[in-house]
């Protein structure tokens, strides 16, 4: 039994964010982390390896440098990390995202007893899109928004939330979660952990090593693969800064208050 | 789903559909809202806007979405399909949609819906747009509202009636233009499907303008039952239960008058939680928070304002103690007028407040309090 980790590399947007003057995003001036999301998933994995003894797998796409996050992720306890990088996965939308990753999970096998487990989004997009889309993919059963997960044997049972509560839910293995923050924790790097993530295998999925899947055509990956394109993207104007009041008193709130009711705002 | 589907196939799809979320046999106020703009949406395409909504025995609650613009609303009942289940709804939506190829879909970007939308999206091998704040048709428009919210210079946005995909030159006048925020707020993109249909798009609830109801034109509504089929060998998932929160969750999105607490609270937020409840009590309003008091465990997650958490709009909106992170403003920005107070005069929640005050909460609330009663009870 094994567990497939799916994870992403995203500029941190809780930080300083630049934006260059055409609009689009400054990525050389901020920090990398792995996504939120993703690090509960990985906690989710390492859990279950924890009960079980079963294997963690982490897989993600991106550019090379994409790989010191794997280094991380195999520190804190997975076994084994795939990277798929190619020029011809470039530009990908959520889409085609999703099929180069269903590819490469194909190609590591998704058996009978497995699950696969992604972070509910990320925080460069915020889409929650590409987890169902590499399930519909795997044709495999999805469970989103999880914040409980039980495995008895080959059942795994969700809490499900809803905005107003939850649902509980049940499938068999193999199966797809998405979790959210509210499942778990995630533990640090360990001292042996980070000694030992250096000869764990770490291996690169180029565009040849993946092609034969069927997922993978020009028509489905990368920017030409792309249902969607960019028509443009651009920066909210700054609001016009209001009025700042005098003091901060009894007299300062009385101001403020009539000011509303003459607005007849309250 | 029906094998000559061809979602590349531009020109056999017609009209706009709004997926209709029932919980519990109730249409959601995101439907509302959905089949709102989607009449605004059909009328520029010149085609009909027609609802879906699935659920067992459900004919009795679509005719009200008839009232805020929907022609004609597609009902597939079903025991099945009484409570959400991903693969039920799923191939029932797919099926539907591979039948009678609507243009556009629009889908509330619920939990249920962004669990919906990506997977149907995928299946039907075309485009889907998550969580998006604004949709335009009609370049008129869209043009004019890129003259609001954006800062992009005249010159580039009278250029937009074209855009190059795969090399060449495409019109986009009959695209769906989805706007969305990304990268937590701090950059704004307009999407579009050229290539397939439907264009499908997951929308915030609470951002579009709910019309009027209008009872004759909800008593003019047709219903539609398409056919499809649904056996209990479709579904590898089984919902054993569906648990509502014991708590009555905050209603941000409804409020007419929201005060939220931010990290100012800190130190002592049981007392500043309370200040912050004390004068939403006296607007009649909610008390919201941002994403640290969400994330330090001082607020449950339903009060949480910003990207991650609701988008409002409401008449008034009070910062307490907030300094305003871009993550932070793009939930509130809009909101009729803004009332900050904070320590800091540098903060950057006063560079969107109509009214700032330099102080303490602690100090400052409750007197605003005081003064907000008095200044009623002067009326």
């Amino acid at each position: 039994m094994k567990i497939i980790v799916s994870i992403k590399q995203v500029p941190d947007t809780s930080g300083k964010v630049a934006v260059n003057p055409d609009g689009t995003l400054d990525r050389a001036s901020m920090q990398t982390i792995t996504n939120p999301d993703d690090m509960n998933a990985l906690e989710a994995a390492l859990k279950i390896k924890d009960e079980t003894g079963c294997k963690v797998v982490v897989v993600t796409m991106g550019p090379a440098p994409a790989a010191g996050m794997l280094r991380e992720a195999l520190a804190m306890g997975a076994d084994e990390a795939y990277i798929a990088s190619a020029r011809e996965f470039g530009g990908s939308d959520t889409y085609a995202t999703s099929q180069i990753l269903a590819a490469a999970i194909n190609r590591i096998g998704v058996e009978k007893d497995d699950i696969v487990i992604c972070g509910r989004q990320a925080i460069d997009g915020d889409t929650a899109q590409v987890g169902p889309q590499i399930a519909e993919k795997l044709h495999l059963p999805q469970i989103t928004y999880a914040a409980d997960i039980q495995k008895d044997g080959d059942t795994i049972t969700v809490r499900r939330m809803l905005e107003d509560g939850y649902m509980n839910i049940k499938t068999k293995t193999p199966c797809l979660i998405t979790c959210i923050k509210e499942l778990n924790t995630p533990r640090y790097m360990s001292v042996s952990g980070v000694f030992e993530a250096y000869s764990k295998p770490l291996t690169t999925y180029d565009y040849e090593a993946l092609k034969d899947d069927p997922l993978i055509d020009k028509s489905t990956i990368g920017l030409s693969g792309s249902p969607t394109n960019i028509l443009t993207s651009f920066t909210p104007p700054q609001k016009g800064a209001g009025v700042m009041l005098e003091g901060n008193d009894r007299a300062t709130c009385d101001k403020l208050a009539s000011i509303l009711l003459e607005k007849h705002i309250i | 789903m029906n094998s000559n589907f061809n979602s590349s196939d531009i020109g056999a799809f017609k009209d706009v559909w709004v997926f209709c979320e029932q919980r519990e046999g109730k249409l959601m106020p995101t439907d509302f809202e959905l089949i709102s703009k989607g009449r605004d949406l059909a009328n520029e395409l010149g085609v009909n806007l027609c609802g879906i909504l699935l659920g067992d025995d459900v004919d009795g609650i679509a005719k009200e979405l008839g009232g805020y613009g929907a022609d004609k609303v597609y009902v597939c009942n079903h025991p099945l399909l009484k409570v959400y289940n991903t693969d039920g709804y799923a191939k029932v939506i797919c099926d539907v949609i591979a039948d009678l190829k609507p243009e556009a879909f629009l889908i509330g970007a619920t939990n249920i819906g962004r669990d919906l939308g990506p997977r149907c999206a995928a299946r039907l091998h075309t485009g889907l747009c998550a969580d998006c704040t604004h949709l335009d048709i009609d370049m008129v428009n869209y043009k004019e509202f890129l003259k609001q919210a954006s800062t992009l210079p005249a010159d580039r946005i009278e250029k937009l009636d074209t855009a190059v995909v795969l090399g060449q030159k495409h019109d986009v006048s009959r695209d769906l233009k989805m706007t969305r925020p990304a990268f937590g707020g701090h950059l704004m993109a307009s999407i579009i499907c050229p290539r397939f249909r439907p264009c499908m798009a997951t929308v915030r609830p609470g951002v579009m303008k709910k019309n009027a109801f209008d009872q004759a034109k909800a008593d003019a509504c047709e219903i539609v039952h398409p056919a499809f089929e649904l056996n209990e060998s479709d579904f590898q998932t089984e919902v054993t239960e569906v648990v509502k929160a014991a708590k009555k969750l905050v209603d941000l999105i409804g409020a007419d008058y929201i005060v939220s607490v931010g990290r100012g609270i800190s130190k002592d937020v049981e007392g500043g939680i309370k200040l912050a409840e004390e004068l939403a009590a006296e607007l009649g309003g909610v008390v919201g928070g941002s994403r640290a008091t969400i994330d330090s465990g001082w607020l449950s997650a339903d009060h949480q304002v910003g990207q991650t958490g609701k988008t409002v709009h409401p008449k008034v909106y009070i910062a307490l103690g907030i300094s305003g992170a871009i993550q932070h403003k793009a939930g509130m920005q809009d909101s009729e007028c803004i009332i900050a107070v904070n320590k800091n005069d540098t903060a950057p929640i006063f560079e969107i407040a109509d009214y700032g005050i330099c102080g303490d909460l602690f100090k400052v609330t409750p007197m605003l309090t005081e003064a907000i009663r008095a200044a009623k009870a002067s009326k």
